[in-house]
């Protein structure tokens, strides 16, 4: 394969040349791969993938009309940089007119990295895990489970002088262990599979299944719930893809307001909690500028190399802002907001120990799963509690409780929660296809609605 | 019918034998027993619409090889984007790594199910109009007078449109001998109207039922194949309705499920749970298992005497029709529940042999050159009744229940017991008729409680075929295209919640 860089030069290249569109922007990812699948202490697949999608937008410009074509390819091939042009110059002279005109950026300069060898990954990242995994194979517990690695390296080009480069790590190991009726289950993020704690994890698991030794059936009911971050992430992961600007502004989302406009401004909780997202956030680094090949309520092509800062969502309890790409921003008076590719949110001092210590008598949850919206007025989401969970009686763990579907909002439950512990680092286990960086409190929800019970194990 | 199609030029210009021959020599002289490439092209055209303005047109060609080995009873898998005989053979070098490197977690040795051999084989899906021969500005064109049809109407204040056009193309070849090229197309079109009442701070929202379908350009513009005509003049005032419909009652209650809502209930309640790797554990950490295991083939009542329910491949339009699946296996139809038991499952040349099976039933799926095969599910559907009973002919056995059509929202648990189901439109049965419509409204139950409360099902006139393309399974996370047919089908004494209720209001 040509390296990334020639690419887009070969794009651009091929653009001026022709000269048929006003402006052009070139989108190269170079992501490598590698998998690692097992289930009932035996691995089942595996493999590494080597792959290149290079996207080259054209557009045309007719007085104040921008008209954009849009080709994609994963081709390697030297020759097909020039043809996916002409293909995408095709397609933007018979576009109609975008909606989200915006003037593209300009000239940002070459960062130093610019010309540097892309990253990659292969099987080798788990030779360290795999000899621990092992070692839990040949024990009596039945482990299965997942270990994923991806680095991606996104280039960003634009005639307008536009270059942007970004590499972003993404990995994670999740294992899911089974004792008898008894599962558990422990997810890590690890960017870089640099010392990833097996064993520890797998004493967690054990110690886990040992909460599970008594059982009690509970019936469906409001409980007090402890929300490990896992879970918080997962409900709250949810609202911030739901707070896009537009559908608020236009009275179809949960953030808008009876009698118009938006929710930004509401008060949801007395609890100083604040939800953001930072493509800086330690650990959690993710790009800090906009690549995105297709227009959407939360992107737009012609923010392709925009900064992304730092963007509070909620500020001390408050619905701070919405998404709003600059144009639909410069259409409802309000200031643009992008979303880098992390959550985070504040919390308090305690830790989950220090809480289950300070309940009566209430729910532990491990995991949520299978979260759908069932009101999206009210962003009534259901779902199902997944591999642990367990009651808490006289501040201690005492038994497994059975699962449960649930069904509640992410805003009611900031409206409701009355405490938060301290923020850590977790694998939002149901979204982790797509998001795998995140930073939440465990939260005390005093009434968690348990809507029915669920009888898988 | 339609004179069928042939394969593509430009992939067929591709070096397929130059490839196998690379990649297959390779592994085989690197110390694989077993080896299989595949090259497979996926092009997709999303085109999306907000208020008949263009919010995003993107044309997408993916392309690449896979090699998978098996090294002394243990899987390999590399793929790469190149397609050149030197990039096959050193993918093939890569796969026999990766089984080497991982062998020591591997405690099952991998064998295949037999199957005949295929040596040229050439399959072509049923359609009528290639969609990437219809340019993108007259695809835009289409959606904008659509949605203008519905923002013309009164009540109807939004309006987002996307069709989604995918052609997917394979070539296959295995050290066994065989060498399979295929293409298939499918489309899916959906538009929503939106009514915001924004005093109130209130919204609803209806989706056409124009279901996701293995046909061409046609599905979008021919009144025969689905009819845009009527559903488009119908639906605001459906919506309208629905606006000023009454919060229903949660309780027990009576259901006629229309085929474009039941299809789902199948894809979540039955489709993956009849799922063999699912069944064994292989998705436990993920998707989850099913309550549906192997001690209970041919034992368990799944539910009442008149659920038939079958697999298959080879459905017409089918969005899982193929001629061959991911292994070389031929497509095949069979049984999954007959008569109410559970007799079946769904199986790749693995799983057949695990489970004592002479043959494969040929379920192997990967969405991608980059994504290992595993088992996927074919087209799983409800047979309709021998006695042909309308959906009128359900409802008027109905005293007191609803009528719900199209799907909406799902969530099903880990072993698909517990379900939760809403839908588009909820139409109040009194007496055998319907009497408007409701809001609100979610279905909640047990899988087999579920089925064994199907007291009927409607005859072959009100059997249709829904479907998805989105399905999800195995990790890293792999999507199919898959179709569910099924009649209308009446049950009794199904729980209801009212979602304003369920959210504390």
């Amino acid at each position: 394969m040509i390296p990334a860089q020639e690419v887009v030069e070969l794009g651009l290249r091929a653009a001026a040349e022709s000269g048929r569109c006003d402006e052009t922007i070139v989108i190269v990812s170079d992501r490598a791969e590698a998998s690692l699948r097992w289930a009932g202490n035996s691995m089942t697949t595996n493999g590494v993938a080597t792959s290149r999608t290079t996207t080259i937008v054209s557009v045309v410009r007719r007085g104040d009309s921008a008209h954009l074509g849009t080709r994609r390819s994963s081709a390697v091939d030297e020759g097909a940089v020039a043809a996916l042009v002409f293909a995408a110059e095709d397609a933007a002279h018979g576009a109609p007119e975008a909606r989200d005109n915006a003037p593209l950026l300009t000239g940002t300069g070459e960062p130093a990295d610019w010309g540097d060898p892309v990253p990659g990954t292969g099987a080798g990242v788990f030779a360290e895990l795999a000899r621990a995994l092992s070692n839990g194979f040949g024990r009596s517990d039945r482990l299965y489970g997942f270990a994923h690695h991806v680095v991606e390296t996104t280039l960003v080009a634009t005639s307008t002088g536009v270059r942007r480069r970004f590499t972003q790590p993404t990995g994670s190991v999740e294992i899911n262990a089974k004792r008898g009726g008894a599962s558990a289950w422990v997810g890590i993020s690890t960017p870089w599979f640099a010392a990833v704690p097996i064993d520890a994890m797998l004493t967690e698991l054990s110690m886990r299944l040992d909460w599970s030794r008594r059982t009690v059936e509970l019936p469906a009911g409001r409980y007090e719930t402890l929300m490990p971050p896992s879970t918080v992430a997962d409900m709250m992961i949810y609202l911030g893809w739901s707070m896009d600007g537009r559908g608020a502004q236009e009275g179809r989302t949960a953030l808008s307001a009876p009698g118009g406009g938006t929710r930004v401004g509401e008060k949801l909780t007395d609890l100083a909690l604040t939800m953001y997202s930072d493509p800086l956030a330690p650990g959690l680094e993710c790009a800090p500028f906009v690549h995105t090949a297709a227009g959407s309520e939360r992107l737009s092509v012609f923010d392709n190399g925009l900064g992304i800062d730092r963007v509070d969502w909620i500020r001390d309890g408050t619905i701070a802002s919405l998404v709003y790409p600059r144009a639909t921003a410069a259409e409802f008076g309000a200031a643009p907001a992008v979303p880098a590719d992390n959550l985070l949110m504040t919390g308090g001092t305690r830790d989950l120990a220090e809480m289950v210590a300070a309940t009566e008598r209430g729910l532990l949850l491990t995991t949520l799963w299978y979260i759908r919206t069932v009101d999206p007025t009210t962003l009534l989401l259901t779902g199902l509690t997944r591999d642990g969970v367990y009651l808490v009686e006289d501040g201690e763990i005492t038994a497994a409780v059975n699962n449960f579907r649930f069904n509640e909002s992410p805003l009611d439950l900031l409206r409701r929660a009355t405490e938060a512990g301290v923020p850590e680092t977790t694998l939002p286990r149901e979204w982790s296809d797509w998001a795998t960086r995140a930073v939440m409190p465990t939260l005390r929800i005093p009434d968690f609605h348990m809507s029915s019970v669920s009888q898988a194990q | 019918m339609s004179t069928r199609h042939g394969i593509d030029e430009d992939f067929l210009a591709l070096p397929f034998s130059r490839l196998a021959d690379a990649a297959l020599s390779a592994a085989v002289a690197a110390g694989a027993s077993y080896a299989d490439l595949r090259v497979h092209a996926i092009t997709t055209e999303i085109v999306q619409l907000r208020d008949g303005e263009l919010e995003s047109a993107i044309l997408d060609r993916e392309v690449g090889l896979a090699v998978r080995v098996i090294v002394d009873g243990t899987w390999g898998f590399a793929s790469h984007a190149g397609l050149r005989p030197d990039i096959a053979a050193e993918s093939a070098r890569h796969a026999v790594g990766v089984a080497v490197t991982l062998s020591a977690l591997n405690a099952e040795r991998i064998e295949l199910a037999d199957e005949p051999i295929y040596p040229d084989s050439t399959w072509v899906s049923d359609y009528r109009i290639d969609p990437f021969a219809i340019p993108t500005d007259e695809k835009v064109a289409l959606l904008g007078e659509y949605s203008g049809r519905l923002l013309a109407s009164d009540g109807v204040d939004h309006v987002s449109a996307m069709v989604n056009s995918v052609k997917e193309q394979t070539f296959y070849a295995d050290t066994f001998g065989s060498a399979i090229t295929q293409q298939r197309v499918r489309m899916m079109p959906t538009l929503e109207a939106v009514a915001v009442d924004a005093a109130a701070g209130n919204f609803e929202a209806m989706r056409t039922l124009a279901p996701p379908t293995a046909r061409g350009w046609e599905a979008l513009t021919d009144d025969q194949v689905w009819d845009w005509s009527a559903e488009l003049a119908e639906l605001p005032g459906l919506l309208a309705e629905k606006t000023k419909s009454p919060s229903v009652a949660a309780g027990v209650t009576d259901l006629v499920i229309d085929p474009t809502n039941l299809w789902l209930t199948i894809h979540e309640s039955i489709g993956h749970a009849t799922e063999y790797d699912r069944a064994i554990g292989y998705e436990a950490a993920y998707a989850g298992t099913s309550f549906a295991t192997p001690d209970k083939l041919n034992r368990m009542r799944y539910g009442s005497e008149v659920m038939n329910i079958t697999a298959d491949r080879t459905v017409d339009h089918g969005l899982a029709t193929i001629g061959y699946d991911a292994e070389g296996v031929a497509a095949q139809s069979w049984d999954l529940v007959r008569r109410g038991i559970f007799v079946g499952y769904q199986l790749d040349r693995v799983f057949a042999r695990k489970l004592g099976l002479d043959r494969s039933n040929g379920c192997s799926y990967a969405d991608s050159a980059h994504h290992v095969p595993i088992q996927r599910m074919p087209n799983v559907s409800l047979q309709p009744g021998t006695e042909d009973l309308s959906t009128g002919d359900l409802i008027s056995r109905v005293t007191d229940g609803i009528y719900i059509v199209g799907d909406k929202s799902w969530s099903i648990d880990m072993q698909r017991y517990n379900f939760q189901f809403t839908g588009q439109r909820f139409f109040r049965i009194r007496n055998g008729r319907l009497d408007g419509q409701l809001r609100d409204v979610a279905y909640q139950a047990v899988t087999t409680d579920f089925w064994n409360s199907m007291e009927a099902v409607g005859g072959a006139s009100t059997w249709r075929l829904g479907g998805a393309f989105n399905c999800g399974k195995a990790q890293p996370g792999q999507v199919a295209a898959v179709s569910h047919g099924c009649p209308s089908a009446l049950f009794r004494g199904v729980n209801v919640l009212n979602t304003r209720a369920e959210s504390g209001r």
